[in-house]
């Protein structure tokens, strides 16, 4: 067990989760909750892995996967911002259909190999001591592009004005509308920049990170949890940040706690008894749990919060939020 | 951009006609099927002949009915159990883990075992199976209700953690402890808590020989009856309406919305609990890997298809479990999630003509 292996893994599978969630901050900012991204990534993952076997080309791949978390989002858009449909069911509907086109269209493409997005290492930046060893050497190029994306959205949401009409369609999107701002508009766009995202995490995944194609274990949950960061991070693009690269450490640290034979002086109960590496797998799940409980007690504590319009349709002229 | 034609909702005035959510759930159903085929068209295949080895896979004999019909009653269970849960609009994603937490709970009977399996009569055991299953899809919703209730945390992403955890949970077990020389199964039970099937009777009546439907159907049927005694009869189902409705008005009425959550989750969490002791008793006879086909999520899609009416959710769970019966003897694996995912969307998307008139209006018309 080595501490800068299980930083440098942590960071680039955490890059995964960091891009399907702040594509999904973007959305619930707008209103709409999207509980569809373990579909819409897993489409993502194989219309990635599907174009990049046939054209062997990653660019096009990674345009596949944004296309594919796109459209699959924008059903999803018009069911919840035009036919006021619950946008919980709407979400839980676009897992199933994604994980189902994905698993269909996905048919034969296990075992195969693809190009995959190449990792870098960036000059002078890894050269900075420790830290140019965990951040900048031999990593993915989308986990340079997951930096970059942080403050990017970051500042959009916070200081542009476009993000600042984001933030108001989410909270008061009466008030937005009477200021000119397009709700519907607003709406649809994020929802999609959402999918779109989350299409592109789970390219992430299939073409870059850990790469192939292993059905509907390719994204094994990580679309949900992306959800949960969400929720954690308190629609914080920096938050989901911390969140994400932590999980994917404490992941790499649950693998790499199956080896060594003693610990910390005893004897490894993970490396003699063979079965309580499902506690293990448990924790992940358990941690989000309690993540999100530490979440709700900040958020109250601090009077932060979902925006106020989340999951709530808007109908002009009608009294609601 | 402009079209020349847009899409205008007027707000129905009168009272939706009763017939209209019956025609638009088929409506959903047929076209999901087309476009289903149409994506097969996409991938080669040929959707009709697809379909048609669907129907006869299904319905093709009485043992593949009686197939579909076994399938179906976790189905039922589970959709009931969602059913209530989602007329106080909370989330119950977590079918699916408390239908393994259920079949826990009551193979612990046999496991461990609880009674002297050679002496106790076959009623008691299963009894005891039963009651233990409840309790374990009880006390599975208990968590996610807890939390929903006292720390307002979304119960969609707490059951679907919950779902993972179940399965490790019992995959511990199955490997570990319980496992049958080593294999991920546990021991098969002993025929004391096997629930009866109808190839039982095969002896005095040889129509039934391999027939494989079991007393579990029943515990379905039952629980219809009583999901629609609770919902449209009781005071406890007016309760769980009005919160559903109307939290405010139910709030000031005096009615206990924290407690509520927790009931109706734990009352949720049972039924699914109970689906899963018919499962091991009544099909698998055994603790495993695997007992659940997404029963858990499939119930979600059942109970909206069924507009959360009880004796709707037997007549859907039956054209799902045909769904999974046929759906895993054909190539690719997805098309059967695919099918479902499509339905649920059309179904909410159909919504719209419950609620409102659709008309389409030339767009100079509209500009004001």
């Amino acid at each position: 067990m080595n501490l800068d292996v299980i930083l440098r893994a942590g960071i680039s599978t955490g890059t995964i989760l960091l891009i399907a969630a702040i594509g999904e901050i973007l959305s619930e900012r707008s209103g709409i909750q999207n509980l569809g991204v373990e579909g819409m990534m897993l489409f993502g993952a194989m219309a990635a892995f599907k174009v990049s076997y046939e054209s062997g080309s990653v660019i096009l791949a990674l345009l596949a996967a944004i296309g594919a978390g796109g459209l699959l989002s924008l059903a999803h858009a018009l069911v919840t911002i035009h036919f006021q449909a619950d946008q919980t069911v709407s979400g839980l509907s676009l897992t199933f259909l994604g994980t189902g086109l994905a698993l269909v269209l996905g048919e034969g493409l296990t075992g195969l190999n693809t190009p995959t997005v190449p990792n870098a290492t960036i000059p002078l930046l890894s050269l900075i001591p420790w830290v140019g060893k965990i951040f900048f050497t031999d990593q993915n190029l989308l986990v340079y592009f997951g930096y970059l994306l942080i403050p990017a959205s970051w500042y959009f949401i916070f200081k542009t004005k476009p993000g600042l009409h984001l933030r108001a369609v989410g909270e008061n999107p009466a008030a937005a509308d009477t200021l000119g701002v397009n709700i519907y508009r607003t709406r649809y766009l994020y929802t999609f920049i959402g999918g779109c995202m989350a299409g592109l995490a789970g390219a992430s995944i299939s073409v870059a990170i850990s790469p192939g194609w292993y059905s509907n274990l390719t994204t094994s949950g990580q679309g949900w949890i992306a959800v949960a960061l969400v929720i954690f991070a308190q629609w914080n693009p920096t938050g989901a940040a911390v969140g994400g690269y932590l999980f994917g450490m404490l992941r790499r640290f649950m693998l790499d706690l199956q080896g060594p034979t003693m610990l910390l002086g005893y004897k490894n109960p993970f490396f003699y008894d063979h079965n309580l590496v499902f506690f293990l797998q448990m924790t992940p799940f358990v941690l989000t749990i309690i993540a999100l409980l530490w979440g709700s007690a900040r958020a109250r504590r601090k009077r932060l919060g979902a925006p106020a319009a989340l999951g709530v349709p808007y109908v002009r002229g009608e009294r609601g939020l | 951009m402009r079209l020349p034609y847009s899409l205008q909702l007027v707000k129905r005035t009168e009272e939706t006609p009763k017939w209209l959510p019956a025609v638009t759930s088929l409506g959903a159903v047929v076209v999901a099927f087309v476009f289903s085929g149409i994506v097969l068209a996409l991938m080669k295949a040929d959707p009709l002949r697809i379909y048609q080895y669907f129907f006869r896979a299904a319905f093709g004999s009485w043992g593949a009915f009686s197939d579909v019909v076994v399938k179906a009653t976790p189905l039922i269970l589970i959709g009931l159990g969602c059913s209530v849960a989602f007329r106080m609009h909370l989330w119950n994603i977590g079918a699916e883990g408390q239908f393994y937490i259920g079949a826990f709970f009551a193979s612990l009977v046999v496991l461990v075992p609880l009674v002297p399996l050679e002496t106790t009569p076959k009623f008691v055991i299963l009894s005891l199976m039963a009651i233990l299953g409840l309790i374990g899809g009880a006390v599975y919703g208990f968590i996610p209700g807890v939390l929903k209730a006292r720390f307002n945390i979304n119960e969609v992403i707490t059951t679907l953690m919950l779902n993972y955890i179940a399965v490790f949970w019992n995959n511990y077990w199955i490997f570990g402890k319980y496992s049958d020389a080593g294999f991920q199964m546990t021991r098969t039970f002993p025929n004391v808590a096997w629930l009866p099937r109808l190839a039982d009777l095969a002896k005095q009546y040889p129509v039934f020989s391999g027939i494989t439907l079991h007393l579990g159907v029943v515990f379905g049927l039952v629980a219809a009856v009583i999901v629609w005694l609770i919902v449209y009869r009781s005071r406890w189902g007016y309760k769980i309406n009005l919160i559903g409705d109307n939290p405010r008005a139910a709030r000031y009425a005096g009615i206990d919305i924290t407690r509520n959550i927790i009931l109706v989750f734990m009352f949720s969490g049972a039924l699914a609990g109970l689906a899963g002791m018919a499962e091991v008793s009544g099909v698998v006879h055994r603790l495993q890997e695997r007992i659940s086909t997404s029963y858990g999520f499939s119930g979600v899609i059942v109970a909206w298809l069924a507009k959360l009416n009880p004796y709707a959710v037997i007549v859907v769970s039956i054209l799902f479990g045909a769904l999974i019966v046929a759906g895993r003897e054909i190539q690719p694996s997805g098309v059967s999630f695919m099918i479902q995912g499509t339905i649920l969307f059309l179904v909410i998307s159909s919504d719209v003509l419950l609620k409102y008139h659709v008309r389409l209006v030339r767009t100079e018309e509209e500009t004001a």
